[in-house]
């Protein structure tokens, strides 16, 4: 009879261990459902669990402890075709939980085959995510200190649509896998077995016992009716098969020609929340609409809408290295965390350097040529300050000019945002 | 010309587009994030496969499945995702797992400074894996860079079989600047060297070569496996069978070290010092020299693009005809000590910050100055 198995490396486990007959009905499952072998990945992780991939005859991905199930995850989606079969054990199921949990919720079509057998057999016995807790193991007494997790239950709440539970000696144990290959989505078995080597040394543990095991916990016979859904490779590719067009780079052609241009820095000190950033963007589409190089570096602190936000923009007819500050030629003073956060700037300002202050701002004394505007009189949301502060420079001739700002507006925003923030830039330059 | 804008993490994700990737898994990270929805935007419209991983080790895992199934595949992190994604690494360098990690550098230790540049990982990325190694470690100065380097660092994932790391900087990553992206001449694109023979075994190789692929779920069984293996992909104890695999996993990147050598110079007629730097810092030392040399102090400068291997021989043939070597670098000291080990008969000076902010070009000069 055609078999799976690689009878040049046959199991080498423990007499009585429970993972040799798994191996066999594994090999039986998988003839009786004519999987090709080429189409077929048997991805495991560490421990006795981990020997599995050996014992086939089909691709194979040995991998890092806990993580057989990232590994499958990457070949499924590479490879709808493939059937994908992961071991682990009760170690990698503690190790890699995540995995598990991320699985359960996904609904990838991997099949998961969990081979409990209540502790670490390789590294000496120790207790595990599985160990009861008043068994004996090679942890002294830390077992008896935690409970057992009943991974059945957790895969069903994270939303596996296929959960079974099972003797690792089960009669039926052959029919149970097939059932979980065949299953489209995740499927979750869970076979409890004999550690002949550790465990069963020092704790009774019968077939007999293993079956009143399964018979005290929820009954797991495969299908969750209440998370079925989609596969989530199918369901990925159809969703992704919406998404078309590669958003192009922003591009913006030379339109104006400023031949006596010279290297400006702008400095804008804002908060968070004011769109700083937004402006730093419409100054360096500005400088591009001329032919200029430009560069903008940002500072601000990791929460969102608190903080300072800071913009550093050079523009430049030659090309731009260091892309720092040092000298301003315009500054833009919006926010007092902002001022504050770049203090030591005003000392160094000279008298031809460009501020712009907002009148509720309080600024170090500088020798800097300062307008003052109160955008709050004028009623310029707080949010558009920055904005507004660009039809100040364009007004000025400081760095950009109105139609350096027009074009650097129409490319950053939508028509219907150009037109709101055209009529903030027409306010301010006209007034 | 017409000058596109964007910050060097747009670039390191189109750059991966344009070498090929048709995969990307990651985690969100401050300073990397944004090469993650770069590549989510790109990727779906191009054939490709985006996914978030449930954690950094997940991301890596997923990118390695499907690195074996043929994909060319890239990651992004920050420091703190390094370091839970050391495990894989040195599963992909032992099991010759082509892929590109970027990594946008943030001030470390640990959790360290979300927002604050810093080149912190320069050592733990070369040492970052158990084993010891050689990996492949290339170092962007801006965002013309990072879209270049993602290409050569494909193209060496592909050649060499192993992962390649783009050492990134938030201070590139997360600036934003202009450079002419039409007329960037790539380099040409290097694909996997597929086994075409009848007797595949997944690991047999040449000495100080990498072993010809064949994908996981193609007509021939292929093994991968994190263990000591064979050339036949089994574990073994067999001491010799060990040996040369892991002299071969070294020699195969050491030996074509001239292959992976990225640099840039600037020699001045007349200078008696030679800068060598990498990453962003060479802007300002850019800067810097230009501000000397108005003053007329002619200084040269070698940029590194490629930090690992050490480019051994380039240093020392460069460093050659040069009194004084001054290294700048933005942490307090790690690269500077491969520079001193090449260089081990030379005196070479160094200046050091790590402080979240740039070195100043202003500082640079000062430091060449006061020889």
């Amino acid at each position: 009879m055609h078999s799976f198995l690689n009878t040049s490396r046959p199991p080498v486990y423990c007499p009585g261990c429970t993972h040799e007959n798994i191996t066999a009905k594994l090999d039986k499952a998988m003839v009786s459902l004519n999987l090709a072998a080429d189409k077929t990945v048997m991805v495991t992780d560490i421990g006795c669990s981990g020997l599995f991939d050996t014992f086939f005859n089909v691709h194979a991905l040995h991998g890092i402890h806990g993580r057989a199930l990232t590994y499958a995850t990457g070949l499924k989606l590479a490879d709808p075709d493939l059937n994908v079969i992961v071991t682990m054990g009760d170690g990698g199921l503690g190790i890699g939980g995540a995995h598990v949990l991320a699985a359960c919720r996904r609904n990838l079509d991997i099949t998961l085959i969990i081979l409990n057998n209540f502790n670490f057999g390789m590294t000496g016995g120790q207790y595990s995510a599985t160990t009861p807790t008043d068994a004996v193991v090679g942890s002294e007494f830390l077992n008896q200190a935690e409970i057992p997790i009943d991974i059945c239950g957790i895969a069903e709440s994270a939303g596996a649509t296929y959960v079974a539970k099972c003797s690792g000696l089960d009669r039926d144990l052959t029919e149970k896998i097939v059932n979980a290959i065949q299953h489209k989505g995740f499927s979750v078995i869970e076979t409890l077995g004999m550690c002949t080597g550790r465990y069963t040394k020092r704790n009774k543990l019968t077939p007999k016992m293993i079956e009143e095991m399964i018979t005290d916990l929820p009954a797991r016979h495969g299908i969750v009716e209440k998370n079925q859904r989609p596969e989530y490779g199918t369901r990925y590719r159809a969703l992704a098969e919406k998404v078309q067009l590669v958003p192009a780079p922003v591009t913006i052609e030379k339109k104006i020609d400023l031949p006596d241009y010279k290297p400006e820095e702008v400095v804008i000190l804002g908060s968070a929340g004011m769109r700083i950033v937004t402006a730093g963007d419409i100054i360096c589409y500005a400088g591009l609409s001329a032919g200029m190089n430009v560069s903008m570096k940002n500072d601000y602190n990791i929460t969102v809408l608190r903080g300072q936000s800071v913009s550093e923009i050079l523009i430049s007819p030659e090309k731009i290295g260091y892309a720092g500050i040092e000298l301003p030629t315009v500054l833009l003073a919006l926010s007092d965390e902002g001022v504050n956060r770049r203090k030591k700037l005003f000392s160094v300002l000279q008298e031809s350097t460009f501020v712009i202050k907002e009148k509720s701002i309080c600024i170090p004394e500088t020798t800097a040529d300062i307008v003052e505007i109160d955008f709050k009189e004028l009623k310029i949301k707080r949010q558009d300050w920055a904005l507004a502060s660009l039809a100040l420079m364009a007004k000025n001739g400081k760095a950009l000019n109105l139609e350096m700002l027009q074009i650097a507006l129409t490319h950053r925003f939508s028509e219907k945002n150009y037109l709101s923030a055209m009529d903030i830039i027409g306010k301010i330059f006209n007034s | 010309m017409v000058l596109s804008f964007m910050e060097g993490n747009e670039a390191l994700a189109r750059g991966a587009i344009a070498a090929g990737c048709n995969f990307f898994a990651g985690y969100p990270i401050t300073p990397a994030t944004t090469i993650f929805n770069n590549m989510l935007k790109m990727l779906p419209a191009t054939g490709g496969i985006c996914l978030q991983g449930e954690d950094e080790i997940a991301s890596m895992g997923y990118c390695m499945g499907a690195a074996m199934a043929g994909l060319k595949a890239l990651t992004a992190t920050s420091g703190p995702g390094i370091s839970l994604y050391s495990e894989q690494i040195s599963f992909a360098i032992g099991s010759e797992i082509p892929l590109v990690i970027a990594d946008v550098q943030r001030l470390g230790p640990s959790t360290g400074s979300a927002t604050r540049g810093a080149d912190s990982d320069i050592q733990f990325l070369r040492w970052g894996s158990t084993g010891g190694v050689p990996v492949i470690v290339l170092a962007p100065k801006d965002a013309l860079d990072c879209y270049v380097l993602a290409v050569h660092a494909f193209n060496y994932a592909e050649e060499f079989r192993c992962p390649v790391f783009i050492a990134s900087n938030k201070e590139i990553g997360m600036t934003k600047e202009s450079f002419d992206l039409e007329s960037v001449a790539l380099p040409l694109i290097v694909e996997r060297k597929y086994y075409s023979g009848d007797t595949f075994l997944p690991f047999a190789a040449q000495p100080a070569e990498s072993p010809p692929f064949l994908p996981i779920g193609g007509k021939t069984l292929v093994r991968t496996t994190s263990s000591t293996h064979g050339p036949d992909g089994f574990i073994t104890n067999d001491p010799e069978v060990i040996a040369q695999t892991q002299e071969r996993l070294r020699d195969k990147i050491l030996h074509s070290r001239h292959k992976i050598t990225l640099y840039e110079e600037d020699m001045q007629q007349g200078s008696d010092t030679l800068v060598i730097c990498y990453g962003v810092t060479s802007r300002a030392v850019e800067h810097a020299v230009k501000i000397l040399g108005s003053k007329g102090k002619p200084v040269s400068t070698l940029t590194l693009k490629t930090l690992w291997p050490v480019p051994e021989e380039l240093i020392i043939e460069k460093a050659q005809s040069f009194k004084r070597i001054v290294v700048f670098e933005m942490n307090l000291g790690l690269y500077v000590q491969e520079i001193r080990r090449v260089l081990c008969d030379r005196k070479v000076d160094f200046y050091g910050q790590m402080n979240g902010v740039l070195i100043t070009p202003g500082k640079i000069a000062e430091v060449i100055a006061n020889a």
